[in-house]
């Protein structure tokens, strides 16, 4: 009733093709912006943002840029903790090298230096496919991991080869650091996800998206009708590790203060936002977002209902979070194979019907 | 109507139960139950939890003030302890103990600037004992680089003074906590002319198939061990199938616990470890234990680990946060003492030989005192060793002292360098 296009009548190409064409959506989406905006920082405490929204604004960023790889070029990876590590080395040293360097442009250029690994280690996705490229990005996530823990150089030589990072502020306001405050944390994470994932919706449905599509839907029609895949493939590598890059170097910075590259940027991490792109909707950029929704702030909220709210012991709870967790996956693969952002499509397509289906 | 009385209700239980709860001290506890490391985080964990609750049920709590204790699972894992401190830090938590050298990287620019006590005991930052640097953090009674001082003490006493042309071999836990004493060990290596082979193991350590066969080929004269978790067994295993010799593997405190060498066998007889502390349950504490939080059904976790190694541990580190809590009421004559107080408590906490008895602890621990200066204790650690057939941990030399001069050396060096990076002017608080 509400939800429907009927009446909303477009003059215009431009207007034909905008992101959200039906303006119910529009209007939500301002409104879901206006709110992270400006209610969100008068009304956040430290604990929520220090544990639940910023995690889930940086995992945010590293499922899009996945997803532009998987889910749009249909190129797997399984070295996105390796490149989020580069962004978090990268942007390590680019701090302590270059002190004076704002720490917004010490993200930009981690997130470059890391397109630069990326593309390297995209590659070999010219020559091999499917599960084979797979393997090969797991060789760039032992190896990126193997050199930040024996190269020296890469932790400043400090005995522990833990990396931290330095106080530094925009505009006068510490944003990394102990003496950070939630708030400018939260701010600058938001600012971060904002501008990539305006990146990423425009990138993905322009020129340059089709040819990812392309590729990843038959790559040899896709040459044949003019798609060269060694631009394509590259391009795809190069924006998906940038983002990556930058959620790693924003993880460090910003959320953990402190960390050693086996032990924050391991497998297990690229498997986590591999899963957050699987869960959420290959080829989605809601999907990334309901994706890192799902896998970051679902075990810190049922955390919170087991151990603070019903009183359970923390083992239990612990435990019971892993297999809840486990459960609900293999419950959305089952009922929706394509993801959160598919079941959230087919909610819309009946919306927009309702009350009146046929 | 209906919900301005139930705001009305909210906002007076909330008023009403306010200053109730700022009547306790509250304890915290960073533990792992689950994950790789789970073997060593549950004993240590029970027995920290099980003298709070003791001090709770026979003397009402601390000065009167009765004790609350919370608990956070952070599973060994860096950013679940930051999620965990998080939770935590606005409820007045009197001191933080993470049991953890990734967690406590991360936490100690945090809780200075939150002004928390922090007390590693025996893990996290060695260059901490400079406390003019390290205001909040404390890691008495020893440290890393201690632990690997005794270690070599020891081998100089068992070889007439002198390593001279001997290779000892450093197996480690490829982390922050691992890779801490590679240092000292190399420092004492010019000193004493051993030559230091430094093998990483990748965690959690399940796989060491290749060190151990590098270990094989080198044939190093002693094996020095830092591991934790399933890294323990499993070298310690690997060590009984290449047959090398028992009492030339010594491992730190982290390794020397039941569930180290309980898995192996019989093939584990020999196998040494550091002790920073007494273990076993010939203690007089252990009756009240009994009583009042044993048999009372008080107990945390299942009650099986009771009198393990690392339950001992876990129960020494509550017994120092208590007495650094006696102490910060005695200074400042206050018995609801906050962060802050417990912090003068702890940076002039004095443990001797008659208080450790009177608490029903003779001989547990060695007699220290904190100062802003040194925030490490003594430093000094026996070594035990594996009796297989009777299955217990034997002490088989008295305290050994550290080389304290040079470690301090190192460590102010470090220290200066932290503050450094960071523009802080080293200074004491008191």
């Amino acid at each position: 009733m509400l939800y429907r296009e009927a009446g909303d009548f477009k003059t215009s190409y431009v207007a034909d093709n905008q992101t959200f064409p039906i303006k119910f959506d529009r209007y939500g989406y301002y409104f879901i912006l206006g709110f992270a905006f400006l209610v969100m920082p008068f009304i956040i405490n430290d604990y929520w943002a220090n544990s639940i929204v910023v995690p889930f604004l940086i995992y945010t960023i590293a499922a899009l840029g996945l997803n532009i790889l998987i889910g749009y070029c249909g190129q797997l990876s399984l070295g996105t903790g390796a490149f989020m590590a580069c962004g978090a080395y990268g942007s390590y040293k680019l701090m302590t090298a270059f002190p004076e360097l704002n720490i917004i442009f010490v993200i930009i250029i981690a997130g470059f230096i890391t397109a630069a690994v990326g593309v390297l280690f995209g590659l070999p996705s010219l020559r091999i496919k499917g599960f084979y490229l797979a393997v090969a990005t797991l060789a760039a996530q032992f190896f990126l991991i193997w050199l930040f823990t024996r190269t020296a150089w890469f932790y400043n030589y400090s005995p522990t080869g833990m990396i931290s990072a330095p106080t530094r502020d925009v505009f006068g306001v510490a944003v990394t650091g102990p003496r950070a405050s939630a708030v400018s944390m939260y701010m600058i994470c938001l600012c971060f996800l904002v501008v990539t994932a305006w990146l990423a919706r425009n990138l993905t449905r322009g020129s340059l998206g089709r040819q990812w599509m392309a590729i990843r839907d038959m790559d040899i029609a896709a040459e044949i009708i003019g798609v060269n895949p060694l631009m394509a493939k590259l391009t795809a590598f190069a924006v998906s590790s940038f983002f990556v890059g930058i959620s790693g170097a924003l993880l460090f910075t910003v959320y953990l203060g402190a960390a050693e590259a086996g032990e924050a940027f391991g497998i297990d991490k690229s498997f986590l936002v591999l899963f957050m792109v699987i869960i959420g909707g290959l080829g989605s950029i809601f999907g990334a977002f309901a994706g890192a929704f799902f896998l970051i702030v679902g075990p810190v909220l049922l955390k919170l209902l087991l151990v603070n709210g019903l009183g359970w012991p923390t083992d239990l709870a612990a435990h019971l979070e892993i297999m809840i967790i486990g459960a609900l996956i293999l419950v959305f693969l089952i009922v929706e194979p394509h993801g959160i952002a598919a079941l959230w499509r087919t909610i819309k397509e009946k919306l927009r019907l309702w009350p009146f289906p046929y | 109507m209906k919900m301005t009385r139930l705001a009305a209700t909210i906002a007076a239980t909330m008023i009403a139960t306010g200053p109730a709860l700022a009547e306790t001290l509250h304890f915290p506890s960073l533990s792992y139950r689950t994950g790789p490391f789970a073997a060593g985080g549950i004993p240590f964990a029970d027995g920290y939890s099980d003298y709070l609750t003791l001090i709770n049920e026979r003397d009402g709590g601390i000065g009167g003030v009765p004790i609350r204790q919370t608990e956070c699972e952070t599973a060994y894992n860096t950013e679940r302890g930051v999620e965990c401190y998080q939770s935590i830090r606005g409820d007045n938590p009197l001191v933080l103990q993470p049991l953890s050298t990734g967690i406590t990287y991360q936490l100690i620019p945090r809780t200075m600037e939150d002004g928390i006590p922090m007390h590693t005991m025996g893990y996290g930052r060695t260059s901490a004992v400079n406390g003019e640097v390290f205001n909040w953090t404390f890691n008495y009674p020893a440290n890393y680089w201690d632990g690997a001082s005794v270690i070599i003490n020891y081998l100089l006493e068992e070889n007439e003074g002198s390593l001279e042309g001997k290779k000892i071999a450093l197996l480690y836990h490829n982390s922050a906590y691992g890779r801490e004493p590679i240092p000292t060990l190399t420092n004492l290596a010019e000193r004493h002319g051993y030559e230091l082979l430094t093998i990483g193991v990748d965690s959690p350590g399940q796989e060491q198939g290749s060190q151990w066969l590098q270990i094989r080929r080198e044939r190093p004269d002693y094996v020095v061990m830092w591991g934790w978790g399933v890294m323990n067994p499993t070298a310690i295993q690997e060590a009984a199938n290449i047959r090398f010799p028992m009492e030339n593997f010594i491992g730190v405190w982290w390794s020397g616990s039941q569930q180290d060498v309980r898995p192996v066998g019989a093939g584990a007889h020999g196998y040494k470890a550091l002790a920073m502390h007494g273990t076993g349950m010939d203690y007089p504490i252990y009756e009240d234990m009994q009583q009042y939080v044993i048999d009372a059904g008080k107990y945390a976790g299942t009650g099986d680990e009771v009198g393990t190694v690392l339950y001992s541990r876990g129960m020494y580190a509550a017994m120092l946060a208590v007495e650094a809590a006696k102490k910060a009421q005695e200074i400042h004559g206050v018995a609801a003492i906050t962060p802050a107080m417990m912090r003068d408590g702890m940076a002039n906490l004095e443990i001797t030989e008659e208080l450790m008895a009177e608490l029903g602890l003779p001989n547990f621990g060695p007699a220290f005192s904190v100062a802003c200066e040194n925030h490490g204790g003594s430093g000094a650690a026996m070594i035990q060793q594996w009796d297989a057939e009777a299955g217990e941990w034997n002490l088989i030399t008295d305290w050994i002292e550290p080389d304290r001069e040079m470690i301090m050396e190192m460590a102010m060096e470090d220290s200066l360098a932290f503050a450094a990076e960071n523009n802080m002017t080293p200074a004491c608080l008191n």
